[in-house]
């Protein structure tokens, strides 16, 4: 029997054969492989258990490769977006020395507006988002998605007008923080609902959800930040209203923060997701409010809010003490806010 | 006596040098001998737990004693938001409580100690301590849990001990990712992650007179 030739059969009546699997070239690495400790008598139950791989990838849940390859159009999203407002042309720094550097006379004025400290952590968290998107490159190899361009995205909330709800992004440090604060946040509950596919790779999650922590810290100091305003230098010590945590948050997340820094907008990022075919059983997508936690198998989970009711706690603090995952359909959703009509990225 | 008061276990059994942890209730105070100061956290999911368990608990202890103290070097703003801090902390140690029911260890005192805690800088230099070392354990324990639900749950977790971690950076004045994610290199954009043994050690002092063996835990 010939892999090889029962491929070439297979690819004449389905083109698309070699791109079910990884790639093609890991196809073939996995065959040699099989090949050196396969016998006759194995080897039509190997091929059975590659081609049910490779075939049931469409309707269950998504590989490594798809999550990684999500992740990185998401990290694309953040890092053109601080490039923008702070330095460069939009495009992905690379290395040291290469990429656009060049700060143009809008960005002066623009990062004028903020305090040295707030200045300081915001360059800090562009440079972080460019090397997650190189990170993430690298990680994809021959699976990376080509750089969109900078054009796809239009970050006033327009679809490519230019002029939506987030007109002023650029020019605005309040409007630019509420922008900055959802996708941080959106980044936060994408990675850690991405992260029981890639449980099957050890390096990939933990890198991932290394991230994740990462994008939670820069949402806490964005929260920070837009608590006290862009030019407060000791923006920490100013207190969250706790009424009203949309537009005076905690540098974490209190039941839905009333919608988010821009109701009308950044709603969904705070609220329930859907429940897509593939999501592994026991795993739910409720909004940032839950208080119900560890539901595993038969066993329902915890009210905390009722089971720790002699805590005297407040509510919120219930809700404030887990974050909460979210599907690929509805960060889809809300990261195509920010990407013009007629691109297909997300 | 430290020693008794360190160490509250129900139902626990005290072999000559090792206490391997189990169960828990209104038993009486179990007080080691001299032989028997290492304590055993379990092996495989459970092991895992309980090691989360341990560092929530520790977390909970000190931001209580934090609240509980209301030092007035604290202004009201700060005050309120480590009393935040510190219901997050004690609703994560008591929901693992609950979710590991009768294999939890049983309730530990800690020895602060090393700590300086009769100062603004002292206190925010403590919680940024163990606020990063938490994230650090929770990053570097994700990959030895073999439950998805569980998987997920401590990524719950472990966003919002970055979250903390970020506002004590911003209280101490200290830009939150300067010195914790790596700038340049293979890991670039990536902070710390550690093994269950790097983080038992980092906050053995906080466990003296006893010693956590975390020998049990899955590797990779």
């Amino acid at each position: 029997m010939n892999f090889f030739h029962i491929l070439s059969e297979i690819e004449k009546t389905d083109p698309e054969v070699f791109e079910r699997f990884d790639s093609r070239r890991q196809v073939f690495k996995h065959l040699t492989g099989f090949g050196k400790k396969m016998t006759a008598a194995t080897l039509p139950l190997a091929l059975t258990a590659i081609f049910n791989k490779a075939y049931a990838q469409t309707t269950s849940a998504p590989s490594v490769t798809d999550v990684l390859r999500f992740a990185l159009k998401l990290e694309y999203l953040e890092a053109y977006f601080y490039n923008l407002a702070l330095q460069g042309d939009g495009t992905i720094v690379v290395g040291s020395g290469t990429g656009n550097t060049a700060i143009t006379p809008t960005q002066t004025t623009f990062r004028a507006l903020f305090s040295a400290t707030n200045l300081s952590s915001l360059t800090k968290i562009r440079t972080d988002e460019n090397n997650h998107v190189n990170f993430l490159r690298t990680a994809l190899a021959s699976n990376v998605i080509p750089a969109p361009a900078v054009s796809d995205f239009d970050y006033t909330g327009g679809k490519g007008s230019g002029t939506g709800p987030f007109t002023g992004v650029f020019t605005n440090p309040a409007i630019f923080l509420a922008v900055a604060q959802s996708l941080e946040d959106t980044g936060v509950r994408a990675y850690k609902g991405g992260a029981p596919y890639l449980a099957s790779n050890k390096d990939v999650l933990t890198a991932a959800l290394n991230i994740h922590s990462v994008e939670a810290r820069h949402a806490a100091r964005l929260r920070t930040m837009r608590r006290a305003g862009a030019a407060n230098n000791a923006a920490s010590g100013v207190a969250a209203n706790a009424t009203n945590t949309s537009a005076s948050p905690k540098s974490w997340i209190s039941g839905q923060d009333g919608g988010g820094a821009s109701p009308a907008q950044t709603a969904p990022i705070y609220a329930a997701g859907s429940l897509p075919a593939g999501t592994p059983a026991g795993i739910t997508f409720p909004a940032e409010d839950n208080v119900v936690q560890g539901p595993n198998g038969t066993q329902p989970g915890v009210n905390l809010q009722t089971a720790l009711a002699s805590l005297n706690f407040p509510a919120a603090a219930f809700s404030e003490a887990f974050d909460e995952p979210l599907d690929v359909p509805t960060v889809s959703a809300i990261a195509n806010t920010f990407v013009r009509n007629g691109a297909t990225i997300f | 006596m430290r020693r008794r008061s360190f160490f509250r276990v129900a139902g626990a059994t005290v072999a000559a040098s090792t206490l391997v942890l189990a169960g828990c209730g209104d038993d009486p105070k179990i007080e080691p001998t001299d032989t028997g100061t290492v304590i055993s956290i379990g092996d495989g999911e459970n092991g895992l737990l309980n090691y989360v368990y341990l560092l929530e608990q520790l977390e909970a202890t000190f931001y209580q004693k934090i609240v509980d103290a209301k030092p007035a070097f604290l202004s009201a703003a700060e005050l309120t938001a480590i009393t935040d801090l510190r219901d997050h902390e004690v609703i994560h140690r008591e929901f693992f409580k609950q979710l590991l029911g009768g294999n939890a260890i049983g309730t530990f005192e800690f020895n602060f100690s090393t700590l300086t805690l009769t100062t603004r800088t002292g206190v925010l230099e403590a919680a940024r301590l163990l606020e990063d070392l938490g994230v650090a354990a929770y990053n570097g324990a994700a990959k030895l849990i073999t439950t998805k639900n569980t998987l997920v749950l401590l990524g719950k977790i472990a966003s919002v001990e970055a979250r903390h971690a970020a506002f004590i950076h911003d209280l101490l004045g200290i830009d939150p990712f300067a010195d914790v994610v790596a700038a340049t290199g293979a890991d670039a954009g990536l902070g710390p992650a550690l093994t269950p043994a790097q983080v038992i050690t980092a906050a053995a002092p906080f466990f003296l007179p006893y010693t956590i063996d975390v020998s049990g835990l899955p590797l990779a």
